[in-house]
């Protein structure tokens, strides 16, 4: 057994390497078994995943899902910003530049309202529920855009730290509801081109998310909407510590 | 030479996550703008180029051919690895303030989507898994 234990932890992402094609094929099996296609092998698989997470966050009390579990840290590897980022850019390879040029302006325009509606809509929640102080709402609005956005903003205006944890969690709710409602809302937004998903991308604006609710959806979509997914973040942390910041200062 | 493919692909990702580093440092802000967005474009101007065919034709593209197939396993462990449970306890506050951005999201979709030429669908896909 402890050999078996000293294998397992000295090759972590190799292991991960093996649970995650064993999810895939279970997926995959489960989709062609019991929805007979209707649902997508990747879009179970996400949500499998998902719910291991939720599992092993119970189990361990982490904040990492299955990478708290020690014979499964490589999944925290594997999942992580580095290869997360790797897969996404080689997704780009063989788009033409063209298509992007199709949906600029739409595109561009959709990373600013995405940013200002989901920082509104998160705003007036935060005023809802009894917040008056511009720097609570500011930082639990900046948490509805996303989740690192939430947190650059409290620190640079000096949020309270029970603030600042709520607008994480805002923000990671908002990642899980993109991954498990795009496969399902996919068809009825008519999200099954390129300039739709560069709309949806700026929109959405959670890399995680974005980059779930795709690769469920379709795969081909994906350099798309994570091209504009990607400047979303920086959008956000540029406009919420200053311009809206200042904004709802002023209204409270 | 596959690593050729995977070294053009390793150089977009840092320069592009560079690129977006002085871009935020520049802007004030705390946070890197548009790294990967940089690199992905830095790639496709790759692969648009003459003078980079020798990294991205042959057994070179299937070096980055695999990364974009590993895609979705990275995605299903990147699932795996969310905070699942904080998600859950989150309160209503942070369930309230995230159902309403995404629900927003969703229904402006359709609306911006129209701006300039509509898209076309793409062809189904025979398979995912080839993309």
């Amino acid at each position: 057994m402890s050999a078996l234990t000293a294998v397992v932890s000295a090759n972590g992402l190799i292991v991960a390497f093996l649970a995650v094609g064993l999810l895939l094929w279970l997926s995959y099996f489960m989709s062609a078994q019991i929805t007979g296609g209707r649902i997508h092998g990747s879009a179970i698989a996400i949500l499998l995943g998902l719910l291991a997470a939720y599992w092993a966050g119970r189990a361990t009390g982490g904040s990492r899902g299955l990478a708290d579990i020690s014979l499964l840290a490589g999944i925290g590897l594997m999942g992580g910003g580095m290869l997360r980022d790797f897969a996404i850019v080689s997704t780009a390879f063989g788009v033409h530049p063209s298509e992007l040029r199709k949906a600029g302006l739409a595109g561009s325009l959709s990373i600013v309202v995405g940013v200002l509606v989901s920082f509104v809509l998160g705003a007036a929640v935060a005023v809802a529920f009894g917040y008056r102080d511009a720097e609570s709402i500011t930082t639990i609005g900046a948490g509805a855009v996303t989740y690192i956005v939430g947190p650059v903003t409290g620190t640079a205006i000096g949020a309270s730290s029970e603030v600042l944890a709520l607008s994480v969690t805002t923000g990671v709710v908002k990642s899980i509801l993109v991954m498990v409602f795009t496969p399902l809302l996919a068809r009825r937004i008519g999200l099954n081109n390129p300039q739709a998903a560069m709309v949806f991308g700026g929109l959405m604006g959670t890399t995680s998310g974005v980059a779930g609710g795709l690769a469920a959806t379709d795969p081909r979509l994906v350099p798309y909407g994570a091209m504009t997914a990607t400047f979303y973040t920086g959008a956000g942390c540029l406009l919420a510590p200053s311009v809206l910041y200042l904004l709802v200062r002023a209204l409270t | 030479m596959i690593i050729y493919g995977v070294a053009l692909l390793s150089a977009c990702l840092l320069a592009g996550q560079f690129a977006g580093e002085l871009l935020g440092q520049w802007l004030g802000v705390q946070a890197n703008v548009g790294g990967v967005g940089i690199a992905m474009l830095l790639l496709m101007l790759a692969c648009q180029s003459e003078r980079c065919n020798a990294l991205i034709a042959g057994p070179a593209g299937r070096g980055i051919h695999f990364w974009s197939a590993m895609y979705i396993p990275i995605v299903v462990a990147m699932a795996a690895t969310q905070n699942v449970a904080a998600a859950v306890d989150g309160g209503l506050l942070a369930i309230l303030a995230a159902v309403l951005a995404v629900i927003a999201g969703f229904a402006l979709v359709p609306l911006l989507s129209r701006i300039g030429k509509p898209g076309e669908a793409l062809p189904p896909a025979s398979d995912h898994d080839a993309s």
